[in-house]
């Protein structure tokens, strides 16, 4: 028979123990998200692909088409695609997570469970998305003949996954800070669409890194090295890096902001599950 | 070694009000700035201690329930019911003190939690079953029981948003029916659905109180707790007043109720909107007589109370209501002056209303009071819990069996039968 002691101060004895027993929620609240997601939608799940792809082809008009910008020797869809998916998985998990507490804020006012399942099944229905509109950037391959060939060392995308997990933990991090930060603030709640508008321009999305380079040692002089790590903090910018090395065959690996991406993320999800192991017990009260 | 399922030592739950900020739940980031900013300059005890005052919903609370048996726990409104089952299902942390808990506890705070409109009955059953923390297979083998329990079958495979509202209440109960923990925690979540029902729902919360599984059960309806509980527990503005059998500690109970002040000074209690201020209620008093103690009246018998006011300034078209809430909140009755005769106008001074209201029959349990005064439909004050009502047992109650009724009211009913 489980026993259970709960003492005023010391309830996260068993916290880990709490959130492998309610692993069939998480599993049952991440099922609900995916399913309820594209409910009484006409085009249904054509939306998970819809919206990057249009993105996708604005950025390419804007920035390769009007603003000349190089492609580094990928085609400009591709550049800009391979680039975009790991940037909405990341700002969708954002903006999905933090207002995840409070859209269940009835569930956690009534019923006991490791509140860190919300805001990670929230993170997963954004990944399924994500694996979704993964799926088309094969048909871009095919279309453009970008597929592998003997210059493009097919190990470089067998490499994806970890990439992958690197945006998915970057993501989880920063969800978690800001799902329990909305809980007592409800200032988050304009920070964040902001945050997601504003990141794009800040991450590799419609440029390449190398060029955000060059332009940064032509303007800034001796501060270069300084503006190009603040840079380098966004932990997408590493992602993203890796993402066009994958693809690109004549992109260069960039091992410096990959080791900072991981770093900061690293941070990012111990401080998170810090932070959110310290106030949850406070979200019934407060939500 | 005892063979407890919940031991309780010294438990308390401390909120901190906020007087600044009352009404808003959550803090803006930019006033946490600015206090910062402030306290960077002002000493430790700066204006921002002298806002929060330390509120006790619960203090210092120790009790044990054994294995098996059915416990009851009351209290008027605001005693700390619902923080005590809140705490013991662990919804929030408890801030002194210590529990521990003896097998799975599953609690009833309400039924439906966590159900989703646009899933099928099918797929709540399963998302809802995983929430109150039972396991796949568990919810599988009780599948068909949980489907036959809520008559839902046809229903199954359509969007719970498109059920009617009997029907989802009907589903979320069993489902949470049909949880089989050690311990089951319940706060009056019974009120639901039509009447047969109603009358499953109690007999399945029998079936599990015999079954040798433990109950905590938070009720106003004493009756009930007298028929299902055989312990009881008595809190009182957050403390643990009493303990022990149920039939003692509800004499006890309805002893203390009836020492309560028949006057009650309406000046301090909170509005919960600011009137013109063109009038303002003083005093509510409970005729003696009419009630069996303050504030307590016996199934059947006529309310009677006073409600003193003064008027500053002359009310054109002056309205003077009130309404009774049940337990939960829910409007049972709002009457006001111009439904009976309306009232042209009103000059300043002070007024006596006297208000007899007969032939309504509010089942035996707690109530509350509301009161109001208006002037050309503007609201010129109001308290919205001004006095609590406890309805008692009387011969008729007891004659009729209202314990096994769920409903608010029951009326005087004339059947006629007769065969075609």
């Amino acid at each position: 028979m489980q026993e259970l002691t709960i003492e005023a101060g010391k309830t996260e004895r068993h916290y880990w123990a709490d959130l492998w027993r309610y692993r069939e929620l998480f599993f049952f609240l991440s099922w609900r998200d995916v399913l309820v997601r594209y409910k009484q939608t006409v085009i249904g799940i054509l939306w998970a692909v819809l919206k990057p792809v249009l993105t996708s082809v604005a950025f390419v008009v804007v920035f390769t088409k009007l603003a000349n910008m190089s492609t580094e020797g990928m085609p400009p869809l591709v550049f800009i695609y391979v680039a975009m998916l790991p940037w909405q998985f990341f700002s969708s998990s954002l903006s999905e997570a933090s207002n995840s507490l409070i859209t269940n804020s009835n569930m956690i006012s009534k019923i006991y469970f490791p509140r860190l399942v919300i805001p990670a099944s929230a993170v997963i229905v954004c990944f399924m998305d994500f694996l979704i509109s993964a799926a088309i950037l094969c048909v871009f391959l095919v279309w453009y003949h970008a597929w592998p060939t003997w210059h493009w060392p097919i190990w470089r995308v067998a490499l994806l996954p970890a990439f992958t997990l690197l945006a998915f933990l970057a993501s989880f991090g920063i969800s978690l800070w800001l799902a329990a930060l909305n809980v007592k603030f409800r200032d988050f709640r304009y920070i964040i669409p902001f945050i997601v508008q504003f990141g794009i321009y800040g991450s590799p999305v419609g440029f390449g890194s190398d060029q955000v380079a060059t332009k940064v040692y032509e303007k800034c002089g001796e501060w270069a090295p300084g503006v190009l790590f603040a840079y380098n903090l966004n932990p997408m910018v590493g992602v993203i890096n890796c993402y066009r090395w994958a693809f690109g065959s004549a992109v260069a690996f960039d091992s410096r902001s990959l080791l900072i991406s991981l770093a900061v993320t690293l941070l990012l999800v111990l401080s998170g599950i810090r932070y959110f192991r310290a106030t949850e017990k406070a979200f019934a009260d407060i939500i | 070694m005892s063979d407890y399922a919940i031991q309780v030592e010294g438990l308390g739950k401390k909120y901190q009000l906020r007087h600044q900020t009352q009404g808003r739940r959550y803090v803006a980031l930019r006033d946490v700035l600015t206090e910062k900013a402030k306290a960077l300059f002002q000493r430790r005890h700066g204006a921002a201690d002298r806002r929060l005052e330390d509120f006790w919903a619960l203090q210092d609370v120790s009790f044990e329930i054994k294995a098996g048996e059915a416990v009851g726990i009351i209290g008027r409104n605001g005693a700390g019911k619902s923080t005590l089952l809140k705490l013991l299902s662990r919804i929030t942390e408890p801030s002194t003190g210590r529990m521990h808990l003896r097998g799975r506890l599953a609690s009833l705070l309400e039924v439906g939690t966590g159900f989703h409109p646009e899933l099928t009955g099918r797929e709540n059953i399963f998302l809802n079953g995983a929430i109150l923390g039972m396991h796949r297979s568990e919810i599988k083998a009780k599948f068909d029981e949980i489907v036959a329990f809520a008559e839902v079958e046809r229903f199954l495979d359509t969007p719970v948003k498109r059920y009617s509202s009997g029907m989802y209440m009907r589903l979320a109960f069993a489902v949470a029916a049909h949880l089989e923990p050690e311990i089951l925690v319940i706060d009056e979540v019974l009120a639901v659905g039509d009447a047969a029902f109603q009358k499953k729902c109690l007999g399945k919360m029998e079936d599990v109180s015999k079954g040798g599984r433990t109950v905590l059960f938070v009720s106003h309806n004493l009756e009930a707790v007298l028929r299902l509980c055989s312990r009881c527990i008595y809190l009182v503005k957050g403390k643990l007043e009493l303990q022990g059998e149920t039939r003692e500690v509800i004499k006890a109970y309805t002893e203390h109720v009836k020492q309560l002040s028949a006057e009650i000074d309406l000046t301090p209690l909170p509005r919960r909107f600011e009137g013109t201020g063109a009038a303002r209620l003083l005093r509510l008093c409970c005729t003696p007589g009419a009630a069996t103690a303050a504030w307590c009246y016996e199934y059947g018998r006529p309310l009677e109370f006073s409600l003193e006011f003064s008027v500053a300034e002359p009310l054109e078209k002056p309205e003077l209501g009130f309404a009774i809430f049940s337990a939960m909140g829910t409007e049972l009755v709002g009457v006001t002056t111009t439904q009976e005769a309306p009232l042209a106008r009103m000059e300043p001074g002070r007024y006596l209303l006297k208000v007899a209201v007969a032939g309504l029959c509010l089942n035996p349990g707690t109530y509350s009071l509301g009161l109001g005064i208006s002037a050309h439909e503007r609201v010129v004050d109001h308290v919205a819990e001004a006095a609590q009502l406890e309805i008692v047992p009387s011969e008729a109650s007891v004659r009729k069996e209202l314990h096994r009724v769920w409903a608010a009211l029951t009326p005087q009913t004339d059947f006629q039968l007769r065969q075609l």
